[in-house]
């Protein structure tokens, strides 16, 4: 997990490198007496290398440095000043698709090659072809202006977060609800079930109990994945809703190559995929009891 | 000890396929009485397995169609009973045993729980009761530690010992009739041996009729007391152990002995395999089904479907040769003739 994360911090910060023009907005307009002052006070004035030395040793003390755009301000503040609004309409709309999806997805499988089925596979696959963006363009249009139900964008209550919530769910939505659908159909096949049947259980304790639980199993491993994508998703949806998040503030540092922010978000939002990767693991071992965690052994 | 408790009668079933209808089975007829166990044997696709999910109503309704027939349990017919009712014999009163225990046990649940699920829907119990009766099962079944093992899972089992759970679930509710779906196919020999054993033991302490579906004569000749030889979706002879295999009067089953091995034979004698293969179900003409592989074919064969002829009270057979119409010179020495 540290080398994972050694690995994504190194390249960045040399990609980063690779990037043309400055952190600073004119530089033609400033003398090169205070260039020179400004790149000593950044520590750019250093070889790449010997800048990311220095990083390094900061970041193992906890120092993610400050921006370079915004003065005085440390890159540690901004992510705690920006997380909330991202982290919320990211979990609602996991929360949101994962439930629609899955409610939709096992329609579509119990309900296997009839209109309902059809219709849903159709929504899932227009779902997953579609960008968000032009969902959240849609919704925006449609729910924001015409219908005026919810604000079109900006941050002022809890209504601004439902649009680009559900802007991002729609991915959700179609990934899992086609994913439970082959794995509820593959479950019904099986001869278990067949078993529980010929016990003479209610068909609606049968898919309760035998089928729905087996199929959403695998179900749990897209989740890290699928979080992947909504973190990514938030980089575009939030600069349409205009949502002063993560994503937001991401999309801009690069824009303005503030380094700073640019390493310590890519770093943030790296932890936190390995933490959902991680933690998705131990939840599928708790789930599907044919697979143990030994202790220092192999599973 | 001959009071009969299921009868199939005249039992047509077909599937609905891409290519067309099906027919699967065509005029199943056979009784099975308490307490005895009817082995129904057949090459793969002959519709044994079809018979016995008809029987239970477990094969899909979207493409299945029972055209024709009845099965009788205890004066029900049991293709007519709603869902509900259905269910209600399904387990307690009929339940069966399939081929591969690796797959038909729900792998992330207790086995426990599983055996536990047909007591608690039939019997209504209390968990406590339902519980102690699934160890009781365990331990009649011959599973070691049968107390922990309950709170174990099936992978931790051996295909034996997850068999054994099958058929501890399976007479978990006492039933009458118990269908084993070949239940010994994906074990090896030693094990085989045991299963069979217990099936036995079990029968006769629960007096349970069993059927038996298999197409492994050794498993037949150690079990049945009947035995019903299928051949494309029809049974074309039927009759105790001893008639099918000491006097068995259709082509085919005669050549289902003679291509089983047999230890007291001398080495020279070699087995003799029935030519040809099954026929498909989906172009099957009006004749026998088995007359392109029969040797004894006659001309009857080929465009009329022989009637079931009843040499004596259980031995019955479905072939031209044992018709009265027949002229006795045309009847081979090796089949041999009732009349």
């Amino acid at each position: 997990m540290i080398v994972t994360l050694f690995i994504i911090i190194t390249l960045t910060f040399f990609l980063m490198q690779f990037l043309p023009g400055t952190p600073f907005t004119n530089p033609e307009k400033l003398s090169d007496k205070q260039l020179v002052i400004l790149n000593a006070k950044y520590g750019l004035d250093q070889p790449a290398a010997i800048q990311y030395v220095r990083y390094i040793g900061n970041l193992l003390q906890g120092d993610l440095g400050y921006s370079f755009q915004y003065e005085g301000r440390t890159v540690k503040s901004m992510i705690v000043d920006r997380v909330g609004p991202s982290a919320l309409i990211g979990l609602q709309a996991l929360i949101f698709g994962t439930l629609v999806g899955l409610v939709l997805g096992i329609i579509s499988a119990l309900k296997h090659n009839t209109i309902l089925d059809y219709g849903s596979v159709t929504l899932a696959v227009l779902g997953m072809s579609i960008p968000s963006f032009v969902f959240a363009a849609l919704l925006q249009y449609y729910i924001g202006v015409k219908l005026e139900w919810l604000p079109v964008a900006l941050w002022e209550s809890y209504d601004s977060t439902l649009l680009p919530s559900f802007a991002l769910s729609v991915t959700v939505i179609a990934t899992v609800a086609r994913f439970i659908r082959s794995e509820m159909l593959e479950v019904l096949g099986q001869d278990y079930v067949i078993t529980a049947r010929s016990k003479g259980l209610r068909e609606s304790v049968v898919v309760t109990r035998h089928v729905i639980r087996n199929a959403l199993i695998p179900v749990v491993t897209m989740l890290g994945p699928l979080a992947v994508s909504i973190m990514t998703g938030t980089l575009v949806i939030e600069k349409i809703f205009g949502v002063p998040g993560l994503g937001e503030q991401f999309t801009l540092s690069i824009l303005v190559l503030d380094y700073s922010v640019i390493m310590g978000i890519t770093l943030f939002y790296s932890t936190l995929f390995i933490v959902i990767v991680f933690i998705v693991d131990l939840l599928y071992g708790f789930l599907d009891p044919r697979i143990e965690y030994k202790e220092g052994g192999q599973v | 000890m001959t009071e009969e408790i299921l009868a199939v009668n005249n039992l047509h079933v077909s599937f609905k396929t891409q290519t067309g209808t099906v027919t699967a089975i065509r005029g199943v007829n056979f009784k099975l009485n308490k307490g005895e166990t009817l082995a129904i044997v057949g090459e793969s696709g002959s519709g044994k397995s079809v018979t016995a999910k008809t029987i239970m109503r477990l094969l899909p309704k979207h493409n299945t169609l029972i055209s024709e027939g009845d099965i009788t349990y205890e004066g029900r017919d049991l293709l007519n009973l709603s869902l509900s009712d259905m269910q209600k014999v399904r387990g307690s009163e009929i339940a069966m045993v399939f081929q591969d225990p690796m797959t038909s046990l729900n792998p992330t649940m207790r086995i426990g729980k599983q055996i536990m699920e047909g007591l608690l829907k039939h019997q209504h119990l209390s968990k406590k009761v339902a519980k102690q009766k699934a160890l009781e099962m365990l331990e009649l079944v011959g599973i070691p530690n049968a107390k922990e093992r309950l709170e174990a899972y099936p992978h931790q089992f051996s295909g034996g010992m997850r068999q054994r759970v099958v058929i501890a679930m399976a007479l978990a509710c006492n039933p009458r009739i118990l269908i084993a779906d070949e239940p010994t196919t994906a074990l090896d020999v030693t094990i085989q041996a045991q299963i069979l054993q217990l099936m036995k033991d079990l029968q006769e302490k629960m007096d349970t009729a069993i059927i038996l579906i298999t197409h492994d004569l050794g498993v037949v000749a150690n079990m049945a007391d009947r035995v019903a030889v299928m051949y494309a979706g029809e049974i074309v002879e039927q009759g105790t152990l001893d008639e099918i295999f000491y006097q068995p009067q259709h082509p085919y089953t005669l050549g289902l002995l003679r291509s089983m091995p047999n230890l007291s034979a001398s080495r020279s004698e070699p087995l003799i395999p029935i030519p040809g293969s099954p026929p498909d179900l989906a172009t099957l003409g009006t004749g026998c089904p088995f007359a392109a592989r029969c040797p004894y074919t006659m001309k009857v064969c080929h465009d009329f479907l022989p009637e079931h002829t009843h040499l004596n009270e259980s031995h019955t057979v479905m072939c031209w040769l044992q018709d009265a119409r027949t002229p006795l010179t045309h009847i081979p020495e090796e089949v041999g003739s009732a009349k």
